[in-house]
């Protein structure tokens, strides 16, 4: 290959989804645990970074460790369901090769493009987290590269301690390894969905609490909907299809593949005021009038009902070059239904809302720093412009009063104080994470902002 | 079912390269000096892929293991890719001639030896695939990296030579002639995007030109126009260029 003339620059610009923020680091994409371990003692500090589908500066920092090398599977058990993988896989590696095979993943978020390393660090959620939790509860057993360079297998029977703090742990325990989890046993690759039309916010909450006896749903809401209308959404819930439910003879005899599709991607930045409140006004009313016919029930497959917008690659340049924020929060079931109210009435005042608003209701969660709770969450973006900063503080202010908290994945910005109240084990967190990572050799750009770390 | 060889199996063009074969259902021969460290390649493609896969150790620089090598293996491959090089420090190379030798052997004595024996069983059966990657930078040298550079240009040589003597034998041989590529190789440099390829679509093309049995490719394509240039470029005014 080419090489030379163009010497050797180690910083580059790296930033995560929502391309806000923006840092100069020296990032290494080590080939193994033993470079890795290299790579680690020569850095003063690292963060470990897979597919930087995290939106804010949670794996960001000055030296970012690559797991995106550490891209083996290493054991599948048909028997027990269980398949072992480097940290670097994807999830989309996974289902690639193993829903042919008749499995499916746990626990998967609204894009594919994920590492298994870092589902574990944020404790990842999806639309099944009411039934069935989130990514770390199907979690056996991982492995890590301590900081000081030691090699350590834990589980909920070993090392159970140095376990429960990974999960969730934003990768400040170490860097994993790989990781053994469940699988789920599937027999098609389709997903029979029903979409119920909500005119507001009582409605969706009665539509989800009526839906608590399905694996998966999810809402879309059009946060700019004012008055009568605030709240108003689209349900939509789902099963795994059997295959005597699939609509057509081609998918009920290979019922575990899908045909390829065509992916479609963002050239460029899009200029930022293609965003406005009229045209996001329009979208979402267009979008809502588009999908509110009653009740529709039909089968689709496993990609369009989990990854609609993975379809559209680099979607995160429609919001321009100064990115966005992704504003994820969760109240407690108590203050929800008035929280939300509240919350929505303030963005739709300020009509910076934007498209793809998704509410979901959560089921119990375990764990130190996972962000789900037993109540309702609501993930909006907001391109970044003027203001945006203090009025997400203002918003933080909302939900932490009502018991909430915001999900550290897609934080780029909140306070100090916004964490160590929404997230009442924070003490303790930082106590462990110090036990195993005692000089905080592994610290990110959000956990030196947060105040986790120095 | 096929089998590929793939000698220097550790590299990312390597991986991305067996990858590719295995997807088409290919079964695996993976060839390196640490083959040990192959292990966990080695679980990867067989879970995958589901295809058989096994790491050989093959070191390109001891040239009299070679025969015992390739009369081991069993299946005997159709497909032997040779993918393994060294680029060394370019400006090193310019006075440490230990270094110098090193990356000369790599990636010209060392390939010209294990392909010679390729070469001669792939005749003797009259099939085969014999794949070669090179490199734009032995397209012209350059004081960059020529001693890394003439290596490759000796290596395009030669298989350009193999392809003359072994086309009427029904065995074929393909030059692969990569630009930028992102890899462990160019880690930390700048590349520009717009020329530099992910070593997957460096696979791709290596696959669909083994298909269609092209005889010399660029990867990504562009390269050949931009070699064309550097190329064409007369020599009075190139050795006071900067490249």
């Amino acid at each position: 290959m080419w090489t030379g003339r163009f010497p050797p620059v180690m910083a580059t610009h790296v930033s995560n989804w929502g391309n806000f923020p923006v840092v100069e680091a020296d990032l290494r994409s080590p080939g193994g645990a033993g470079q890795m371990a290299r790579l680690l003692a020569d850095a003063p500090q690292a963060v470990v970074r897979g597919m930087g589908r995290s939106y804010g500066d949670a794996s960001l920092g000055p030296y970012i460790l690559s797991s995106l090398k550490l891209n083996k599977i290493l054991a599948l058990d048909a028997d027990e369901g269980t398949v072992t993988c480097q940290a670097g896989v994807t999830l989309a590696d996974l289902l690639e090769v193993f829903v042919p095979r008749g499995w499916f993943l746990p626990v998967s978020p609204g894009t594919k493009f994920i590492t298994v390393g870092g589902a574990i660090a944020a404790d990842v959620h999806g639309k099944n987290h009411h039934a069935e939790g989130s990514f770390c509860r199907h979690l056996l057993r991982m492995r890590l590269l301590l900081a000081d360079g030691g090699e350590v297998e834990c589980s909920r029977q070993t090392a159970p301690d140095l376990f429960e703090t990974t999960c969730g742990g934003m990768g400040l325990t170490g860097a994993i390894l790989d990781a053994t989890f469940s699988l789920k046993k599937i027999n098609t690759a389709y997903i029979r969905e029903e979409i119920l039309e909500a005119r507001d916010l009582d409605h969706i909450m009665q539509l989800f609490e009526a839906s608590t006896g399905w694996t998966y749903s999810v809402a879309w809401i059009d946060c700019l909907a004012q008055g009568k209308n605030l709240g108003r959404s689209l349900l939509m819930r789902g099963e795994h299809a059997e295959i005597p439910e699939l609509d057509s003879k081609n998918k009920r005899e290979a019922p575990l593949r899908l045909p390829a599709k065509r992916k479609r991607g963002v050239p460029c930045h899009l200029p930022s005021w293609i965003l406005n409140r009229y045209s996001v006004r329009a979208f979402n009313g267009l979008y809502y009038r588009l999908n509110a016919r009653g009740t529709r029930r039909h089968i689709v497959d496993y990609d369009t009902f989990f990854y609609p917008l993975d379809f559209l690659h680099d979607w995160n340049r429609i919001y321009g070059r100064q990115g966005f924020v992704q504003y994820q929060f969760v109240l407690p079931l108590e203050s929800s239904r008035e929280g939300l109210q509240t919350v929505l009435e303030r963005i739709g005042e300020k009509g910076w809302g934007s498209f793809l608003a998704v509410l979901k209701l959560f089921g119990p969660q375990e764990g130190l720093m996972s962000f789900p709770m037993e109540g309702y969450t609501l993930a909006l973006d907001f391109p970044v412009r003027e203001g945006l900063l203090p009025f997400l503080d203002e918003l933080d202010e909302l939900v932490v009063e009502r018991g909430g908290r915001i999900y550290l994945a897609k934080d780029a910005r909140m306070k100090q104080e916004t964490l160590w109240r929404g997230y009442p084990n924070t003490v303790a967190f930082v106590n462990r994470i110090e036990r195993w990572n005692p000089d905080f050799r592994f610290r990110s750009r959000q956990s030196s902002r947060l105040g986790v770390t120095p | 079912m096929s089998t590929a060889l793939i000698l220097g199996a550790r590299s990312d063009i390597a991986q991305a390269v067996a990858h590719r074969f295995a997807k088409e259902g290919f079964h695996l021969q993976l060839a390196a000096r640490h083959a040990d460290q192959l292990a966990d390649a080695v679980e990867d493609f067989r879970i995958r892929h589901q295809v058989e896969a096994a790491a050989y150790p093959f070191d390109a620089l001891s040239f009299d293991t070679h025969a015992s090598f390739f009369d081991a293996l069993d299946p005997k491959p159709d497909v032997v890719i040779c993918v393994f090089g060294l680029l060394g420090d370019p400006e090193a190379a310019r006075h440490d001639f230990e270094l110098a030798r090193r990356i000369i052997d790599t990636n010209f004595t060392g390939a010209a030896s294990i392909l010679a024996i390729v070469a001669d069983f792939f005749a003797d059966r009259g099939s085969g695939t014999i794949i070669g990657i090179s490199s734009v930078a032995g397209d012209r040298g350059r004081q960059s990296n020529y001693v890394y550079g003439s290596a490759k240009a000796g290596f395009s040589a030669f298989l350009a030579g193999l392809r003359n003597r072994l086309a009427p034998k029904g065995v074929h041989v393909l030059t692969v002639k990569p630009g930028f590529v992102h890899t462990a190789m160019t880690e930390g440099m700048n590349l520009p995007g717009a020329l530099t390829a992910e070593p997957g679509k460096v696979a791709n093309d290596i696959y669909a030109a083994y298909k269609k049995k092209k005889n010399v490719i660029y990867t990504l394509w562009m390269w050949r126009y931009v070699m064309c240039v550097v190329r064409s470029i007369p020599e009075f005014i190139f050795k006071k260029m900067s490249m």
